[in-house]
């Protein structure tokens, strides 16, 4: 299966790594500023772009540098959620447990599925992340003692070391931010190092870089356990930042979003799953503000992106410059 | 497990096989021949219904609202390729499924401002409204048997169609080689015209159909998206009669899976915790056959000949 836009970055270009800061330092502000709006409320909208930025950069990670795309990638992200709130329906709120454990058992399910998953290629691809993105779906759904379809609250949201310290939103605003940075600049790293050069590699030519004599297999799966334990991560967020978790959260349209959000951003270009997330949340909400049947206009914007933007927003950037250079 | 109850849940499983046989049909020829990931295949299945509605509201006559709503959804259908989809043909499947992907965020709002969202109900035909006895203490409805019948009477069509005519030669042609169909002379672009026009009516078809034993609502062809693409997959990308079959037992295990499968685990585990696995279990159970089927046939059960 083609992708979308040779978008990987062959060098590592000194403008795009100051605009990432500048987008860091932007967030790190955030909370000053919203002190002076309805600060709860943007907060908490900021704090879910973030938690879906991690996501996204995940599946970043995997469509647009492993050529991997993946359409169960909620799954991970409801995953770590329900770590979260079955262990603190169990009286276990503490998050030097609960986020090493929502990150181990993401990571898990990761390992199991994409042994099964990374057999297949393309379409078929797509279909088994799909797949098993459903089977979590309805086993969530089932779990009668932590709400069933309806989802679960949580007692609380995490505490560390007994402390409540996410009592306050801008501490988990922080430490939110400081995970998106984190998950950035790792996979970032991973993305340049030896590993990542295989992953991309594999993207290109599967064949090559097995007659070179690299176990691609056991590569992808490595990338693919990255990836979800990254969802894990968003999950433990986002089931502190709402204080409830769904069923809903691993719906296949949840799926489709988070593909949608790279998309938007640009594949393959890491920053620009931050910037797709944080584009298509916010658009939502601003839609959503603006009128009751903003899916009305939402849809069709899709649509007139897909045909007019082509390599998403990083993509139209780039056009936009390249025609004012030409004059 | 009763023999009678046994029956029953077959007959509503072929009945659900061959409506999702309807769906996966269109999905199938336009992913087949074009290559083209048509997520908004689901919503033309919920316009057949909504349409239906309106003009069953219109005519008073389910013939007529049946004529006119396949009409109106081939219209629409059209409209879309037309306006939106030719672009996609050449486009990243990505890109086809983001954009198709608005369709149906646009169109699920859609009918829930012009019809309400509010479910609403269509009418069974009056002459097929009743039950027929199968066999004693077999009662069943008819208008079941009308959908499995049609169904399976399109199947044998869309066989003769695609096996035995020049169009379906094209198409079993386009669906392997579409570049040297294309340089042979033939108009693939119109060719996929037809094809995508077909496929949409058979979607609004199924709509119709099963509009009077389901509620029509927005939102009605999700759900039945990702069964139809779980049909496609499992019977081999491509493949009619692959889809066929994938259908037929996708309808048969999901279904007798929800009637059954408490009894089943039952004879291996106590009752109680059955009784909460099974249901959990039935629900997924059609996701385990599709990742157990692509393990060990990564290119599904029917894999179109000559396609890599």
């Amino acid at each position: 299966m083609s992708m979308l836009a040779p978008a990987l970055p062959a060098h590592k270009s000194a403008r795009i790594e100051i605009a990432v800061v500048a987008i860091f330092a932007l967030l790190a502000v955030v909370p000053f500023a919203a002190a002076f709006g309805p600060q709860g409320y943007i907060l908490n909208l900021i704090i879910r772009v973030m938690v879906f930025a991690i996501a996204a950069l995940a599946v970043d990670f995997l469509c647009g540098f492993g050529g991997l795309v993946t359409f169960g990638h909620a799954a991970f992200i409801g995953l770590g959620a329900y770590t979260v709130a079955i262990a603190g329906a169990h009286g276990v709120t503490d998050m030097a447990i609960t986020l090493p454990l929502a990150i181990l058992v993401s990571a898990l399910f990761a390992y199991v599925t994409g042994t099964i998953c990374l057999r297949t290629s393309g379409v078929y691809f797509i279909m088994i992340t799909l797949a098993f993105g459903q089977m979590a779906y309805f086993i969530a759904g089932s779990l009668a003692p932590y709400g069933g379809d309806d989802g679960i609250t949580l007692p609380a949201r995490s505490t560390l070391f007994g402390l409540a310290v996410f009592k306050d939103d801008r501490a988990l605003y922080y430490v939110t931010l400081a995970f998106l940075a984190g998950a950035y600049f790792m996979l970032r790293a991973v993305v340049y190092s030896r590993f990542g050069r295989v992953f991309r590699g594999a993207r290109e030519n599967p064949t090559r870089m097995a007659t070179i004599g690299f176990d691609v297999f056991r590569y992808q799966r490595i990338g693919y356990v990255i990836a979800g334990a990254l969802g894990g991560l968003a999950g433990f967020l986002l089931a502190n930042a709402t204080e409830f978790v769904s069923p809903a959260y691993m719906s296949w349209q949840r799926s489709g979003e988070l593909i949608i959000m790279v998309i938007f951003g640009g594949l393959g270009t890491l920053y620009g799953a931050i910037v797709g997330a944080a584009s298509f949340l916010l658009l939502e909400e601003a839609l959503a503000g603006f009128t009751e049947n903003w899916k009305l206009i939402f849809g069709p914007l899709l649509v007139l992106i897909v045909l007019f933007a082509r390599g998403g927003i990083s993509g139209l950037v780039i056009s936009i410059k390249t025609r004012l250079a030409r004059g | 497990m009763s023999f009678t109850l046994f029956i029953v849940q077959t007959l509503n499983g072929l009945q659900l096989g061959v409506l999702l046989f309807l769906i996966a049909a269109g999905l199938t020829l336009v992913f087949g021949v074009m290559d083209f990931i048509n997520l908004a295949h689901g919503v033309q299945y919920m316009l057949g219904a909504y349409l239906a509605v309106m003009f069953y509201a219109l005519t008073g006559s389910f013939v007529l609202a049946l004529i006119l709503a396949l009409a109106a959804a081939l219209a629409f259908g059209l409209l879309l390729e037309f306006t939106i989809f030719r672009q996609l043909y050449d486009r990243d499947h990505l890109e086809q499924v983001i954009a198709t992907f608005g369709i149906i965020i646009f169109l699920n709002q859609g009918v829930k401002v012009v019809w309400g969202a509010a479910p609403l109900n269509l009418p069974i035909p009056e002459a097929l409204a009743g039950t027929v006895q199968i066999m004693p203490g077999l009662v069943y409805p008819v208008w079941r048997l009308v959908i499995i019948a049609s169904g399976l009477i399109v199947a044998l069509m869309l066989y003769f169609l695609v096996a035995r005519t020049r169009v379906g030669m094209l198409v079993r042609a386009g669906a392997t080689h579409a570049r040297i169909v294309s340089a042979l002379g033939v108009d693939i672009r119109r060719l996929f015209m037809i094809v995508f026009g077909f496929g949409t009516m058979l979607a609004a078809f199924a709509g119709v159909m099963i509009a009077p034993i389901l509620s029509v609502e927005p939102g009605m062809g999700d759900s039945v998206l990702i069964l139809a693409f779980v049909v496609i997959v499992i019977g081999g990308i491509g493949s009619m009669r692959g889809a066929f079959m994938a259908a037929l037992l996708i309808g048969l295990v999901d279904t007798l899976g929800r009637s059954f499968m408490i009894d089943i685990l039952r004879l291996v585990m106590p009752p109680s915790p059955a009784r909460t696995v099974g249901p959990a279990l039935a629900s997924m159970l059609i996701y385990v056959l599709m990742a157990l089927v692509l393990y060990f046939r990564p290119s599904g059960l029917f894999p179109a000949k000559g396609r890599s």
